[in-house]
């Protein structure tokens, strides 16, 4: 079966505009998530991760112009771009697919009155809009599948280069804040009144945050030549036909997902990169699912008290985050997690740990009862 | 010799229905939300839930009732080896736009999480998937237009690695008033009985531009 590599990746955030950058503030301890106050963004201060207005103006308009470019085509433009230039491939012929995760694209349009049809407010527009810039020659698939966007993205494109349709497949995931978003989730009472703290016993919501996350594919068929080191192993998702905004209380969609990425994976992974949203339903949620699929032991981490929960965008973001922590043996603790508060026990990460990192499983869940787990391992 | 087959299909636009190339249903003159409503009870579903849906899902959940039953019959798929695949080019845009009215100005500022969570476009998914108890895979891609080669190229790769055995599979496109769906159900069969039909891109197509 053909091999598919991660190759390279990009992750911008509240925390930097590099994975490397992320990763550092990470390990010194700091949390993007911070108290606003934003009249435009909901009637009442609410925690959530922010990309620096000024800083993402400053760095895009060094190559465009920002005036015409939404904020959420300059935050996926800088990724991809910053993703390509770090590998030697060539994206330019018919063996490259540019696939965008999002759940609402442009949604912030939609209350700045451009008009009832502003082809903004389509995602395969933005998409194409997107893939234009960088001259990708075969037109962008979009994937809306909630929070579990960015995972299905990845999975999907393994898949296709499997199957020999594509070589290459560069996959971006991007959303940003939006009043729209805010008030949806508000109205779910499901946002924390602090930095969420995923895992914890006095988790009390979700904290949302904005962001863009690019990771290359490639099955290295191409004229790179180069050596890669982190394989994507087999990925699936499944519904827990039980409920569209409830977490099932049996886990079921996640464990059968989560178990079957297992029986088709070579070893145990060495650590999970859960969802982990820090809503009280979510992580339950989760560990049932974990320990279903016979995981509770293993290391688990939850990267949404850095940068909130970038819905669309988080499977690709966290999952490059999984990568740099394969590529430099170390694992990141659970920001906000202080003392165990799930009835069924996991393995939280509380600490920064040098460790050999050989192998990972990352999951993420979402609205409409779907869930998603990919394997990741060294060559 | 094993194969794939289309075991059944159906579109519904311009205020009608039809399954397998058959007009079911029509009801003339009615808006969307009215012309759904008399298509669920032509159908006998009982599922207090559907009045609960957005158009989005109401389209996708009669669409997949159309396909699923026979002679009156629903046939069961539970379980994780159905796929649910589907695809439009506005996305839930319009469920979004009915939450951005529930907040346009402070002085009226209600968002509901019952409009709220239909503003995503996989919501639709779910719904097929609690109806059938279906936990398989299950992706909602946007494009331009419906893409028979995308479409039939990846749902054979999830046949072909035996990720799922069959695949509901489906344009549902709901804008305004611009309503329009297509759905098949897939299936892997080593013994195709006559009036099955193949499942290719042009054959997607084909049902596809049907005129009811």
């Amino acid at each position: 079966m053909t091999d598919v590599f991660i190759v390279s990746d990009n992750i911008i955030t509240s925390l930097g505009f590099s994975t490397g950058e992320n990763a550092s503030n990470m390990t010194a301890g700091i949390t993007g998530i911070r108290l606003i106050s934003d009249e435009s963004l909901s009637p009442d201060p609410f925690y959530v991760s922010l990309v620096d207005t000024d800083r993402l103006r400053g760095t895009f308009s060094q190559i465009l112009d920002p005036e015409e470019f939404t904020r959420f085509e300059q935050m996926a433009i800088l990724s991809i771009k910053a993703a390509v230039a770090a590998t030697k491939i060539d994206f330019s012929g018919e063996r490259t697919l540019f696939i965008l995760s999002t759940t609402k694209g442009n949604i912030d349009l939609l209350g700045k009155n451009t008009g009832k049809n502003d082809p903004g407010l389509y995602l395969w527009h933005t998409a194409k809009r997107l893939g234009d810039f960088f001259r990708f020659r075969i037109n962008p698939l979009v994937i809306s599948n909630a929070c579990t966007s960015g995972l299905q993205a990845v999975i999907t494109g393994s898949r296709l280069i499997r199957a020999g349709y594509y070589d290459n497949v560069v996959i971006n995931g991007t959303d940003i804040i939006s009043e729209f978003v805010v008030s949806g989730f508000s109205s779910f009472k499901s946002l924390s009144t602090g930095p969420c703290r995923p895992f914890d016993s006095t988790r009390d919501g979700l904290s949302l945050g904005e962001g863009s996350g690019t990771i290359i594919l490639t099955n290295n068929k191409g004229a790179s030549k180069q050596t890669f080191r982190i394989r994507v192993g087999m990925g699936f998702s499944g519904n827990d036909a039980n409920h569209i905004s409830g977490p099932s209380r049996t886990g079921e969609g996640l464990f059968l997902v989560t178990d079957r990425v297992m029986k088709n994976s070579p070893s145990m992974p060495d650590f999970i990169s859960a969802h982990g949203t820090g809503t009280l339903y979510n992580d339950e949620m989760e560990a049932i699912a974990l320990t279903r699929a016979g995981l509770q032991n293993i290391p688990v981490n939850s990267f949404k008290g850095y940068w909130g929960h970038t819905l669309g965008a988080a499977g690709v973001i966290e999952l490059a985050m999984c990568v740099h922590s394969m590529n430099n043996n170390v694992l990141f603790p659970t920001k906000g997690f202080r003392e165990p508060g799930l009835e069924n026990k996991l393995n939280v990460i509380d600490r920064v740990i040098k460790t050999e990192v050989n192998a990972c499983l990352k999951t993420a869940s979402g609205f409409g009862g779907c869930n998603s787990a990919l394997y990741l391992f060294k060559t | 010799m094993t194969g794939y087959y289309i075991t059944g299909y159906c579109i519904i636009r311009n205020n009608e229905a039809s399954v397998n190339g058959k007009p079911v249903f029509s009801a003339h003159g009615k808006n969307t939300r009215e012309f759904f409503t008399d298509l669920y009870k032509f159908l006998d579903s009982d599922y207090p839930k559907f009045h609960k849906m957005d158009n989005l899902c109401k389209l996708g959940f009669l669409s997949s009732e159309l396909i699923l039953k026979k002679n009156g019959v629903r046939t069961i798929f539970s379980g994780s080896d159905t796929g649910v695949i589907l695809a439009n080019s506005s996305s839930s845009l319009d469920t979004d736009r009915m939450h951005q009215v529930t907040i346009i100005n402070r002085a009226a500022y209600f968002p509901s999480p019952a409009v709220f969570v239909y503003t995503l476009p996989n919501i639709v998914i779910g719904e097929i998937c609690i109806r059938n108890k279906i936990t398989g895979e299950g992706s909602f891609f946007i494009q331009e237009k419906l893409n028979p080669v995308f479409l039939t190229d990846y749902i054979r790769c999830l046949l072909d690695c035996e990720i799922i055995n069959r695949c509901i599979a489906g344009w549902l496109q709901v804008d305004g008033d611009d309503c329009d769906a297509m759905m098949c159900l897939i299936e892997k069969t080593d013994k195709p009985i006559s009036g099955f039909v193949n499942f290719e891109p042009s054959v997607i197509r084909d049902i596809y531009n049907l005129r009811i």
